[in-house]
């Protein structure tokens, strides 16, 4: 193990079997303390970004039926919505109210939207606004590309032309098909999700790359997720962070048991050793909580993703975080950090005030 | 600090001194605190980590104290307040008998629940569930039962263990340093009333629990001063059975201008903790204040208990705890064995009732 750890120290690549050695029997103290040793070379100066953002979940319709979401309805169902124009700007007047600079827009599959859909409400976004569009996960671009009849590449550039800015990583899930097919068995497949992110990539867009684990998968599939990002990740240098987080059983058809604290560090610390080409780690503190969030920022993550004016997806299970800019800035400052509004780009838009001096010193 | 020397001398039996305590709360390496306190935990306990089916039973929240920090006191007549009748109680007891082996039982400070009425209390407790143990009352209330009933501290204790009391729980210590705790509870008894009820306990054979509240206005060395008094007093009466630092939820109270608690912060709380105090037992995570992820990653920090089932929670979740009512053996067992650790299911004086081996 102390070879594998002075190995990657010395800035050699990892193999993926010395990886799943290095994730499987590594003991915690030391696996955190070698994360915390290539955040602090990769973003010395101890700053921890956030993004102000909201999630904007256009429809909760989706034919894909995922076993781990609790979010998606179908089309008849009581509760199952499409957002109107004027909800969605409402939801972005807010959002730039309280120093937004992004929205995430993401929702299911819908069996009857099209990319005409799209192209009119991005573009009426941007008519009106100077804000980010991060929207559409790859299996949405997918979806998207199927009904209107269009290869992904095409999708995209139409996409782009109307003001899609950036495209985030959800849907990502383990990157193994065997365990997708347990868990998502009507998403798209890894090689899917990897055609359009590099597709994306290659028409210039900024994008991240997520994981969802503490389900059904085994540790080689967590090693084996992470060892395709670092591939693609090879390509273009595309993806802006890595973004692990725990799947929430509350309401979901599959159930069962989540990752727990020490399980969900691990994977952390482990994403931070392994993907030495992806620049930032992020902490989810929406399925963490703040206190195991700020450890997280010691286990490798240098971000902490969005303040999250609206969050649906995980709502749905029973969990629920929130959080304002300021509890966001307390968070960061606590754990001994500089905290840093950010934007899409991870370019930094404002610093707060450093650190302040530990009072209880 | 150099955790090498460190390490070579806790082995070699010595002590680590006040200052090097205060180094400890001060460092950045918080990998090499948890090394070292993790591996002082396994040589006491090799991979076990303890919980009990327990119950808490809070008779009333109506309390004569207010203290500035907590959520759950009322005065009497307040909106919100509660009392049990012995029955109340009684009931609850009945209805998970056979189920814990433990009944936590503490309460405000309340004018007319005296020494009659929790002896009254245990008597019953006792008849529902036979077996289980009783660990109730905290010192404070113990020092408020002996002023109600003239009586001296030793002479209430003695009726109450004739009553059914097994043990005492470590509440009400908070910080003993008098400027801090004039802060939080200047109501409450002061720290040295507090140790003289431990020690009059332990003199009877009652065994007890210490805590600390930390995460408000208090400073490292005022956490260092109130570990030093426990340490001293367990090198003269060993009657300290765990050791259970509490991080301070400052929702729903009258404390201001508190800093958010920093999750470094607890796990620092606990391994330097697990690392000064060398002649206790136990040291536990208390999953209800610090939430069940953060209690277990404590475990690889140094703590060997988790508490346990906790059914009935009230004070912590008064205060906007966020973790959940109570937990189930299965879950216990899961995080227990998740954390690499070998889960072992204990009475209230630390006997062993069942070990998973895996």
């Amino acid at each position: 193990m102390k070879k594998i750890l002075a190995k990657m120290e010395k800035g050699v690549r990892l193999t993926k079997d010395e990886g799943l050695k290095l994730y499987k029997n590594e003991d915690i103290h030391s696996l955190g303390a070698a994360a915390d040793g290539v955040r602090k070379n990769l973003h010395p100066e101890g700053v921890v970004t956030f993004v102000i953002d909201r999630n904007i979940n256009y429809t909760n319709i989706c034919i894909n039926k995922c076993k781990f979401c609790a979010f998606y309805r179908n089309e008849p169902d009581p509760d199952a919505y499409v957002l109107t124009d004027k909800e969605i700007f409402r939801k972005i007047d807010e959002t730039i109210a309280l120093g937004g600079t992004q929205i995430l827009i993401q929702g299911g599959l819908h069996p009857k939207l099209d990319i005409r859909y799209y192209e009119r409400l991005f573009k009426n976004i941007k008519k009106r606004y100077d804000i980010n569009i991060h929207g559409l996960s790859p299996a949405e671009v997918k979806h998207i590309a199927v009904s209107s009849g269009l290869g992904i590449r095409d999708t995209l550039v139409r996409l782009m032309a109307c003001g899609l800015d950036s495209i985030p990583g959800g849907g990502a899930e383990i990157l193994v098909d065997s365990v997708r097919g347990a868990v998502s068995p009507n998403k798209i497949g890894w090689e899917g999700w990897r055609e359009v992110m590099l597709t994306a990539q290659e028409l210039g867009m900024p994008t991240t790359a997520t994981m969802m684990f503490g389900g059904v998968e085994k540790d080689e599939d967590i090693v084996e997720h992470m060892y395709r990002l670092r591939d693609m990740q090879d390509v273009h240098r595309g993806f802006t962070a890595f973004i692990p987080w725990t799947y929430q059983p509350g309401n979901t058809e599959l159930g069962g048991t989540t990752a727990t604290g020490i399980e969900y560090l691990r994977v952390l610390a482990f994403s931070r050793v392994f993907l030495d080409n992806f620049p930032n780690v992020q902490a989810s503190w929406v399925t963490q909580g703040s206190e195991m969030a700020q450890v997280a920022l010691r286990f490798g993550a240098n971000d902490l993703g969005s303040t999250m004016i609206e969050e649906n997806v995980v709502a749905a299970t029973g969990v629920t975080h929130s959080l304002g800019v300021e509890d966001i800035l307390d968070i960061i400052k606590t754990a001994g950090f500089t905290p840093a509004q950010r934007n899409t780009k991870y370019t930094i838009l404002k610093t707060f005030s450093a650190r302040q001096k530990n009072p209880l010193l | 600090m150099d955790f090498k020397e460190l390490t070579n001398r806790l082995d070699g039996g010595g002590r680590i001194t006040d200052k090097e305590a205060v180094e400890l709360f001060r460092t950045d390496d918080i990998f090499g605190l948890g090394r070292l306190a993790n591996h002082i935990a396994e040589k006491r306990h090799k991979k076990l980590v303890y919980f009990i089916k327990n119950m808490h039973i809070n008779p009333s929240n109506i309390c004569i104290n207010r203290c500035k920090f907590c959520a759950f006191s009322k005065s009497e007549g307040e909106e919100g307040s509660y009392e049990m009748t012995i029955e109340d109680a009684a009931a609850k007891a009945r209805a998970v008998r056979g189920k814990v082996s433990e009944f936590h039982i503490v309460g405000g400070l309340h004018p007319r629940m005296g020494l009659q009425f929790y002896s009254e209390l245990f008597r019953a407790v006792k008849t529902e569930a036979p077996g289980a143990y009783i660990k109730a009352l905290t010192a404070v209330e113990i020092d408020y039962l002996s002023k109600e009933s003239g009586k001296s501290p030793r002479k209430v204790l003695e009726i109450l263990k004739e009553a059914g009391l097994d043990s005492m729980p470590g509440g009400g210590a908070e910080i003993f340093r008098t400027g801090v705790r004039d802060k939080l509870c200047p109501e409450k008894i002061p720290a040295k009333r507090w140790l003289q009820i431990k020690e009059t306990a332990h003199g009877l054979g009652i065994k007890t629990t210490a805590t600390m509240l930390f995460g408000h206005v208090e400073s490292y060395a005022d956490r260092v001063d109130h570990l030093s008094r426990l340490r001293k007093l367990q090198d003269k009466t060993g009657g300290f059975l765990a050791f259970i630092p509490l991080p301070f939820h400052p929702k729903n109270t009258r404390i201001k201008d508190t800093r958010p608690i920093s999750g470094l912060d607890i796990l620092k709380t606990v391994a330097v903790s697990r690392i000064y105090l060398d002649n206790f037992d136990h040291i536990k995570a208390y999953w209800v204040m610090a939430g069940e992820k953060l209690a277990q990653v404590c475990l690889a920090f140094g703590a060997n208990d988790m508490d346990g089932t906790v059914i009935e929670e009230r004070i912590t979740h008064a205060a906007g705890g966020e973790s959940k009512s109570a937990m189930t053996v299965d879950e216990i067992l899961h995080i227990i064995k998740k954390a690499g650790k070998t889960p072992v299911e204990r009475d209230t004086l630390y006997n062993k009732r069942k070990v998973w081996r895996s």
